[in-house]
């Protein structure tokens, strides 16, 4: 038998399918991509309608009254290093990608983690997906999301979420696993609720896991905007393209420390927030 | 050290024929119970389900400590936990209240935890992110109580476990004794009738454990409390409980006041639990005098009205010191101001030593 008539080919069968959406479902990708345009370039404009230093001093008082003065020191200090590499509009473009990026992934991996946590047989299901989501090369799925949403910021906002969801996904069903029994119980004996088991008890204990997969989220999305650089997202992403292609070294240093830069700051104010008001003090 | 029995004789909780069957074919297994009464080993064998607990039955009166005596394995947790229906039993029939809990639906079921029947761990579970005070009022907390009102309540809970100086504080940074007060403290602060206690102060150490047993005691008796003790400590048992149940392997083996128990084992199980127990302060004079008619015609030369005299609940601690300070080897025991019988030396040996069976008639 010709070895070449049992080759199997899943692209054969996907790219009509790609196109067959697109024919029919235009108006709805349409939709979605101008909806996260939209919002994608609210929060930018609202970045850069101050002035650089403007911006820094509002997101250090920010950090302040609402974190700490540790929190408010790593987060001017980032800004402030965004601004003197000359990477401002940039920066701000890629802090504006990710956090709209971390909002959808947590958005869709928060209450499915629950979920998975309550019921095994989800679990079961989600896991075989997450795996594929987190080891297929991001440019793979790429394609159809660039065949769909055509250049720009969308599919890249796309690409990141799916590259996004899986750590916190993961990380929230431990997390809720984690929760130890004899607290569910109390909640039980006590007669609380299913919600109040919920707020006052699971989400509390789950915390620090919880934070930890936010973390992964970001930092894992951060590592996207490169990717998102590629198909015109612009950013810094963009910024380490070009770097790359003109073998501009500096370039693609400043670039890339600007990344490290937006990573901690985001890290940190995500964590710092998420921690606040649980002032659990150490043994 | 037992306080008279509560007069009311009310029944708070009310276990009948209880059943739980854990395992895959348990519904199966539950209904060959129902069916041919097969037994615990029957069931393992043809069902590969594990009995939890066995045609149980016991009631809780109105102001009682009950405690459930057991070691780890003989079903004491899952029975504490089938009066809140934390586990679902298999077969029999559970009243709190008058109210079959089996029959009561979820809403119903938070309400009568949340108001009638509090639950204090062995494990604690304080809330670690909530100070003292917060914890303590956890389950007004869901219940929807407003938080100066609650507030309050816990507070003044915490002041009747000795904590009232801790209210600001994290679990963290209190010791383990103080922790399970605040457990305590959580408990109380809903003001329920009834008390699980599920092994509260196994994890302490033996000094903190025994003054907290005192503590719990004389409060739950102040407060008028029901409880329902689980431990496996037959001397926390005897020092906390008005009457003990004995479990073993899922069944209960014994019910009765410690004295009960430790005179009159049921079998060699609880003898060989009893052998350890100190009878000084659990045995009483009733339970070691002969008869008046008995002891008149062994001793006839004998003139009891000449005997130092004692109530019926003297324990043997109290004979043994009137014993010293008379000079004859004999004490009267009287009740509503006739003697009913007479302690002699040899009886309070026997009394000390466990072996209560009837005298030699000749002395």
């Amino acid at each position: 038998m010709n070895p070449e008539s049992i080759q199997v080919s899943p692209g054969t069968y996907l790219a009509p399918a790609v196109d067959w959406l697109n024919a029919n479902f235009h108006p709805l990708f349409e939709a979605v991509t101008k909806f996260v345009e939209a919002v994608l370039g609210a929060i930018e404009s609202a970045l850069l309608f101050l002035p650089p230093y403007g911006v820094i001093v509002i997101a250090f008082v920010l950090a302040a009254v609402l974190v700490n003065i540790r929190v408010a020191v790593i987060t001017g200090i980032a800004l402030a290093f965004c601004f003197l590499v000359g990477l401002w509009m940039a920066s701000m473009q890629t802090l504006a990608l990710v956090t709209v990026a971390v909002t959808i992934s947590v958005l869709i991996a928060f209450p499915l983690g629950i979920l998975a946590a309550r019921y095994r047989q989800l679990e079961a299901a989600i896991r075989p997906v997450l795996d594929i989501m987190q080891t297929v090369p991001p440019w793979v799925y790429l394609i159809p999301a660039v065949m769909i949403f055509s250049l720009g910021r969308v599919p890249a906002i796309i690409a990141t979420i799916v590259y996004g969801v899986p750590p916190m996904l993961r990380l929230t069903t431990l997390a809720f696993n984690q929760v130890p029994k004899d607290l569910l119980e109390l909640g039980q004996a006590t007669g609380a609720s299913p919600r109040a088991i919920l707020f006052k008890i699971e989400i509390p204990s789950a915390t620090p896991t919880l934070v930890v997969g936010l973390n992964q989220c970001i930092l894992l999305s951060l590592a996207m905007v490169v990717l998102a650089g590629l198909v015109g997202a612009g950013g810094l992403g963009a910024e380490v393209t070009r770097g790359l292609t003109r073998m501009e070294m500096g370039l693609g240093l400043r670039a890339g420390l600007s990344i490290v830069a937006v990573a901690i700051l985001l890290d940190r104010l995500s964590r710092g927030a998420l921690q606040r008001g649980r002032n659990t003090r150490p043994a | 050290m037992k306080t008279a029995m509560n007069d009311s004789n009310e029944v708070l909780v009310d276990c009948q024929n209880v059943w739980k069957i854990f395992g895959a074919r348990a519904p199966a297994a539950v209904k060959a119970v129902s069916e041919r009464g097969l037994s615990k080993k029957q069931v393992l064998k043809d069902f590969d389900c594990v009995v939890g607990v066995s045609d149980a039955s016991l009631q809780v009166r109105r102001g009682e400590i009950f405690c459930i005596m057991g070691l780890s394995g003989s079903g004491k947790s899952t029975l504490i936990r089938l009066l809140n229906r934390l586990i679902e039993p298999s077969l029999g029939k559970i009243t709190v209240k008058g109210r079959e809990i089996a029959k009561l639906n979820a809403a119903e079921l938070r309400d009568m935890r949340a108001r009638n029947i509090g639950m204090v761990f062995q494990s604690v579970a304080l809330l670690p992110y909530r100070t003292v005070l917060e914890n303590a009022a956890f389950g007004l907390e869901v219940r929807g109580v407003a938080r100066d009102e609650r507030n309050k309540t816990a507070r003044a809970a915490l002041e009747k476990v000795g904590l009232a100086d801790w209210t600001a504080r994290y679990p963290s940074e209190l010791s383990g004794g103080m922790q399970q007060r605040v457990g305590l403290a959580r408990a109380l602060a809903a003001d329920p009738e009834i008390i699980l206690m599920d092994e509260p102060f196994s994890a302490l150490d033996p000094l903190i454990r025994r003054q907290l047993q005192d503590e719990f005691r004389q409060l739950t008796k102040s407060l008028g409390k029901s409880a329902v003790f689980i431990t496996h400590d037959l001397e926390e048992a005897i020092r906390i409980g008005d009457r003990i149940a004995i479990m073993k392997d899922g069944v209960i083996v014994q019910v009765g006041t410690a004295e009960e128990i430790v005179t009159k084992p049921a079998d060699d199980y609880v003898s060989d639990f009893v052998a350890g127990i100190s009878r000084i302060h659990l045995v009483k004079a009733h339970s070691v005098m002969r008869p008046l008619a008995e002891f008149k015609s062994a001793q006839p030369h004998c003139d009891v009205d000449a005997l130092l005299r004692t109530s019926p609940e003297a324990d043997i601690g109290e004979l043994i010191d009137l014993t010293m300070q008379s000079d004859r080897d004999a004490v009267a025991v009287v009740e509503n101001g006739a003697v009913v019988g007479v302690v002699t030396t040899r009886g309070l040996l026997r009394g000390v030593a466990g072996t209560t069976a009837g005298e030699p008639v000749a002395a």
